[in-house]
């Protein structure tokens, strides 16, 4: 057994390595043209008299991208709060790792092929040119002008890197939202190995299909997903639904007469500090797939996530009083998580009104589907399921029924028709699809390989010791007594 | 010498130490505990499952008094951690053979 682990950590360690290897024997090239000289288009009438040094759309445009970024690389925080606070004291040291380790596989394995296979340049179902971001590029050119291996992102003229990291960190959120699902009961390793899997093949493909100039971007009515409701949340939520049902629920959450019993989180401050930590990510992740600094879009969509938002914690809170007699925090804060995945897809598109009734139905479908799955004894410790899968699937329904007219786009309810529900409809069952079959399979190969599950001991131990050999809180101090 | 053992609800541990501390009781040991009486336990909600927590959170308090004391420190007890409500707690008497500083070796109502 321990021979077997330290082959597997030595194999992992050197398939990371590989493109080291690759890297140092690259010539040296050229540095991408900057700036200013590649964003004149050829056909300028006549040279501007005095240029200034460097363009003020060009800077801004850039700086929104990477400080959207980087709140979208803060959500990494988020879900970890969030995770851990809802799960045991016993596995947080587990969960806490998972969720670290899930973005630094992911920024690997989405730099050597990922963002190759989802915005290169090739068939309309997968990316192939641009390994490493390796080949001729000549962002921030936009349009015709550019000329390079990533026609899909021509559209925003920000440089390659600032693109690369904006897709990047939206990668590391899909493969993260798969942790919450199959909590307390992964082996670590298997994890690590299917985040990888997340990155290479599960998320590039079937986002090329979408934002990489794939097959469902150019239907005649092309499917629409603004900041990723099936991008990002139904790809991660399809892949934890097979893996937790792979899994099986955890020890004594079902009866053997079918009862369901609570297995409480361990602290509800940790989950709802990263509620609040996701949410404020999201103001980054929606408005900031504009990847440009609109001031027109970036403030509708601002308001359009805040109230989706809120109006999924309202409405989640409530139909837990009315349904379940109380109102659950967990579900209040599922219920937020619910509105802001529903307006994710929609968010450039509908009016605050709209926005409203997205986050309604959200934070209502949310409550109703953790009590689905606990139903069919799909164990999901966290809500992923019913916060990012179910959700994921509404939001991306929403394009359909509430697009104002604005930039174009025209729903149902807006005198649209129903062309653009019908494309949303085949989006989300093609990705379904897909992310269900290739989920499964690795899955399967990663269990008769490796394993899936940890032993029932060690489960029951918890997996911080048994994982990682170590406690989240190894200095038990008691609460002291309060004078009333 | 008796040992004085009493199960409170943990609230009113400051109230009662303060009302010993006043009846001249100047030790104690406290320790956290759980358990259940007639109160039994109660349910909680999570996630639309209930679930009943058997165990409610206690404090044992105890403190070795001589005998003329232990009328007095019950009393005291009775009155500052009765709230007249299931789960007030109870107190248990135990007879103590002997008691030893450590400090000073010093043994019986001297080391109290």
């Amino acid at each position: 057994m321990e021979k077997m682990k330290r082959m597997v950590s030595v194999l992992l360690l050197m398939f990371m390595l590989l493109p080291v290897s690759v890297v140092l024997s690259e010539e040296p090239k050229a540095p991408a043209p900057a700036g200013q000289e590649a964003v004149a288009p050829a056909a300028a009438p006549a040279p501007a008299p005095a240029a200034p040094a460097w363009d003020a759309k060009f800077a801004a445009d850039t700086v929104w991208v990477l400080v959207t970024a980087f709140l979208v690389f803060f959500m990494n925080l988020g879900f970890a709060m969030v995770e851990s606070g809802l799960c045991r004291s016993k596995n947080a040291v587990n969960i806490l790792s998972k969720n670290v380790i899930v973005f630094c596989v992911t920024v690997v394995f989405f730099w050597l092929v990922g963002f190759a296979i989802m915005f290169g340049n090739g068939s309309p179902y997968f990316g192939a040119t641009g390994w490493m971001l390796a080949g001729a590029d000549n962002s921030p050119a936009t349009g015709d002008a550019y000329k390079g291996i990533f026609a899909s992102l021509n559209w925003t003229g920000v440089p390659l890197y600032a693109k690369f990291i904006f897709q990047l960190v939206f990668a590391g959120t899909a493969a993260t939202i798969v942790s919450g699902a199959v909590a307390e009961r992964i082996k670590y390793f298997s994890f690590f190995v299917f985040s990888a899997a997340m990155a290479v093949i599960i998320y590039p493909i079937a986002g090329h299909w979408i934002w990489g100039g794939g097959w469902l971007a150019t239907l005649k009515t092309p499917f629409l997903d603004f900041a990723g409701s099936t991008v990002v949340h139904s790809i991660g939520g399809w892949a934890a639904l097979t893996g937790a049902i792979l899994l099986g629920p955890r020890i004594g959450k079902y009866t053997a007469d079918g009862k369901v019993n609570a297995i409480p989180g361990h602290n509800m401050g940790m989950a709802t500090l990263g509620m609040f930590v996701l949410w404020f990510g999201w103001f980054g992740f929606n408005p900031g797939s504009t990847m440009a600094a609109d001031p027109d879009a970036i403030s509708r969509i601002a308001i359009n996530t805040c109230i989706a938002g809120a109006v999924g914690g309202v409405a989640a809170t409530f139909v837990a009083y009315m349904s379940l007699g109380k109102p659950d925090l967990s579900m209040a804060l599922n219920g937020i998580l619910a509105g802001l995945v529903a307006i994710t897809a929609s968010c450039n598109w509908v009016t605050p009104g709209a926005s409203f009734i997205i986050g309604l139905v959200g934070g209502v479908l949310v409550v109703y589907a953790v009590l689905f799955f606990d139903k069919i004894k799909v164990d999901d410790p966290v809500g992923a399921l019913s916060v990012h899968l179910v959700n994921g699937v509404w939001g991306t329904l929403c394009v359909g029924l509430f697009a104002a007219d604005i930039g174009g786009v025209k729903g149902l309810f807006y005198g649209g028709g129903t062309a653009q529900l019908i494309s949303q409809i085949i989006g989300i069952v093609s990705v379904g699809v897909f992310v269900v079959v290739v989920s499964l399979i690795s899955w399967l190969v990663i269990k008769a390989i490796m394993g899936l599950r940890v032993e029932k001991d060690e489960e029951r131990q918890g997996l911080d010791i048994g994982e990682h050999g170590m406690e989240a809180y190894p200095d038990f101090v008691g609460a002291s007594s309060k004078r009333t | 010498m008796k040992k004085i053992e009493a199960i409170i609800k943990p609230f009113k541990l400051d109230d009662v130490k303060d009302a010993l501390n006043e009846a001249g009781i100047h030790g104690m040991t406290v320790t956290e505990v759980k358990g259940f009486g007639r109160q039994k336990g109660h349910t909680e909600l999570y996630r639309g499952a209930e679930y009943v927590v058997e165990f409610l959170p206690k404090i044992k308090i105890e403190a070795i008094v001589s005998d003329e004391d232990v009328e007095k420190v019950i009393e005291t007890i009775l009155k500052t951690a009765r709230t007249g409500n299931i789960g007030d707690g109870k107190i248990f008497v135990y007879d103590i053979k002997d008691v030893i500083r450590i400090r000073t070796g010093e043994r019986g109502k001297e080391a109290i």
